[in-house]
């Protein structure tokens, strides 16, 4: 038995640290397979559900495609030179050199979630840049659940060699709201020198589902990670904590994140970056909104030498009802010379904004629709046009259920 | 008459902050509101906006004939009204230029309105956010220019602004009251001032002061203001109505 698979067992039964414990013996892993397809062929998924989690099955503006349905991969392709979209089975087959980077990033052994990925290890997808390769337009990734009760395990792995550029763009979906699943999905990144990786992923899951993702990045010099997290429809647990290993001098991290909680919602979402060398940076920002749901919003920044710069910003608001947002900021500066802020703000939406506006003409339904979208925008920079209109398409979405 | 305010009281939380106010103000006309810190100046132009918790006790607002009292501040705005508020919020993620475009109603272009207060580089920073407070007067007024308001309220415009920004809010005053325009004036404007200095760029036509929650006198407001200067706030109260 493989060092990995007994350290994996070693942790079958391991709870997470956070988020509640989920009993695995609720879902099933059992799921047909389904055929391969070519992209405008697929239809088993419901097209209008992955638009709105940012995947478009017309394939148009985007620079590769991989789609996962359940446990099978249904499409992989790639339109760019010098991107690569593949999915990790096949990966794993073609390039030997790839296990060296399976669970380097994040520990097998991490809690039950990161074993349950090794000991059920489904698919997932590889995107890799060849050193120099710049893509101007995203590839897009979704992760589909469609069988009921299913429990998705995947494992993608994702590396941007020295001097690339790779934006990339996740959307997690579900069939139909009645049905019940769990998601569990571990990703390494791996940024090499002067390389950046932009990685948007919008969840669209549903009122039944479990999300478990298990993420890591590993940023060398001079290479830059923009992680954006947009959560804006409902899903019954959700946790994730990614860690940012900023181990190059001058890596660069920013994470934008926007969580909307609605009744029977529970998410606990935060990031953590290692700044361990010189002149790196790292930026954290997150909107969190509830109407009813309950929200724990995390953030850590380590900073592990001197000339290191990070800002933490959480933002929460509490529309109406019972809803709960607890934002836990924590900054761990280890040596002198360290630069590390943090900002934190919980409360309701402003009277006096929301009668500002109905003095200019707005009603009162108009104003709080209006202060809510200028609370969820978050100015990201260093992405392709095509995904800021992703992420404000999802924003207005929401918005007209908030009312 | 364009405002009509008859005897009007107002509370907030059972404390009395307006008693039996009287004021009206025609087509075209300006008005000066004068009175001493707390003296509840700047409760009327809510009263008259119908903004805060504020409780009208007894009396009536009616504005283009119609009796307001009683309407959400939005349709008093949609109506005609405009204010310039005197410490407006922060509004976070939302642009100037946003704000600009919905709340205009005359296909105006925020470009052009902005370049006319020298306003250009603010039009995509957040709503008030780091503002000056000359910045914050001229974001005011820019939003009144895309409302274009028949009557506005303007709270102390002149305070916390330069002397270099004074003469453009000044101006972009005389703009929204149609100063230029004679015997066609229809804007009418009712403004609180403590230092005076708003009088040198926008003439008025009438002044009062505010004193014991209510309309103490009007007349002429040079004259007003220099009472005042001369024998404060309390020289009002000594002078027979």
């Amino acid at each position: 038995m493989s060092e990995i698979r007994k350290k994996a067992e070693s942790a079958a039964n391991k709870p997470a640290k956070y988020g509640p414990d989920i009993d695995f013996n609720q879902y099933t892993t059992e799921a047909p397979d389904y055929p391969e397809k070519e992209l405008e062929e697929i239809d088993i998924v419901n097209p209008d559900t992955l638009l709105n989690a940012g995947v478009d099955i017309t394939g148009q503006g985007r620079s590769g495609s991989f789609v996962q349905v359940d446990r099978t991969v249904i499409h992989t392709s790639q339109k760019e030179e010098g991107i690569e979209v593949l999915a990790m089975r096949k990966a794993l087959e073609i390039y030997p050199w790839l296990k060296d980077y399976v669970w380097k990033a994040v520990p097998v052994d991490q809690d039950k979630y990161t074993a349950r990925a090794e000991l059920d290890f489904q698919n997932g997808y590889f995107i890799r840049a060849l050193p120099g390769a710049v893509s101007t337009l995203p590839v897009q990734a979704c992760l589909y659940l469609k069988s009921n009760n299913i429990n998705q395990n995947v494992h993608n792995i994702v590396i941007a060699e020295e001097g690339s550029e790779l934006h990339i763009i996740t959307g997690c979906a579900t069939d139909s709201p009645e049905i019940r699943g769990l998601h569990v999905g571990i990703s390494e990144f791996y940024i090499k020198k002067n390389a950046k990786i932009s990685f948007t992923m919008i969840h669209n899951w549903a009122e039944k589902i479990a999300v478990r993702p298990r993420s890591a990045i590993i940023i060398e010099e001079g290479g830059v990670f923009l992680n954006n997290y947009v959560c804006l429809n409902p899903v019954a647990s959700l946790q994730l904590y990614p860690t940012a290993y900023l181990s190059g001098r001058g890596a660069v991290a920013r994470f934008n994140s926007i969580l909307l909680a609605r009744p029977g919602t529970h998410m606990d979402v935060g990031s953590r970056a290692i700044l361990s060398e010189k002149d790196t940076r790292c930026e954290m920002i997150a909107r969190a909104l509830s109407t009813g749901g309950e929200i724990i919003s995390r953030g850590l920044m380590v900073g592990e030498t001197d000339g290191v710069k990070g800002h933490l910003e959480c933002r929460g608001m509490i529309l109406k009802g019972e809803g709960r947002i607890y934002a836990i900021p924590e900054l761990d500066g280890r040596v002198e010379g360290v630069d590390l802020s943090h900002e934190a703000a919980v409360g309701k939406i402003a009277r006096e904004e929301v009668e500002y506006l109905m003095a200019r003409g707005l009603t009162e339904d108009e104003a709080v629709a209006t202060i809510v979208r200028g609370f969820m925008r978050v100015d990201i920079e260093g992405i392709p046009d095509v995904l800021k209109k992703q992420i404000d398409r999802a924003i207005k979405l929401s918005e007209t259920s908030l009312m | 008459m364009l405002l009509e305010i008859e005897n009007l009281s107002v509370s907030v939380e059972g404390k009395e902050l307006l008693k039996d106010v009287n004021l009206s103000l025609d087509r075209g006309e300006t008005q000066m509101l004068f009175g001493e810190n707390g003296s509840g100046k700047t409760s009327l132009l809510m009263a008259i906006m119908g903004l805060g918790n504020y409780r009208i006790d007894s009396g009536r607002i009616i504005f283009k004939g119609k009796d307001i009292t009683n309407l959400p501040p939005y349709e008093r705005a949609r109506m005609g009204i405009g204010i310039m508020f005197q410490r407006p919020p922060t509004i976070r993620g939302l642009k100037v230029r946003q704000v600009l475009e919905l709340i205009q109603h005359n296909g105006v272009d925020p470009e052009e309105l902005a370049s006319q207060l020298n306003f250009s580089q603010f039009l995509d920073r957040d709503l008030n956010l780091g503002f000056s407070g000359g910045e914050l007067k001229r974001a005011e007024l820019l939003q009144l220019m895309a409302q274009d308001p028949d009557l506005v309220l303007l709270d102390e415009p002149e305070s916390g602004v330069d002397l270099v920004n004074i003469s453009l809010i000044g101006q972009a005053i005389r703009k929204l009251l149609q100063k230029d325009l004679h015997r066609k004036r229809e804007k009418a404007g009712l403004i609180i001032t403590h230092s005076g200095f708003i009088l040198d760029y926008v003439e008025a036509d009438k002044g009062c002061v505010l004193v014991n929650k209510t309309i103490w006198c009007t007349g002429n407001p040079h004259e007003i203001l220099e009472g005042i200067r001369k024998n404060g706030y309390e020289g009002c109260l000594t002078c027979q109505r």
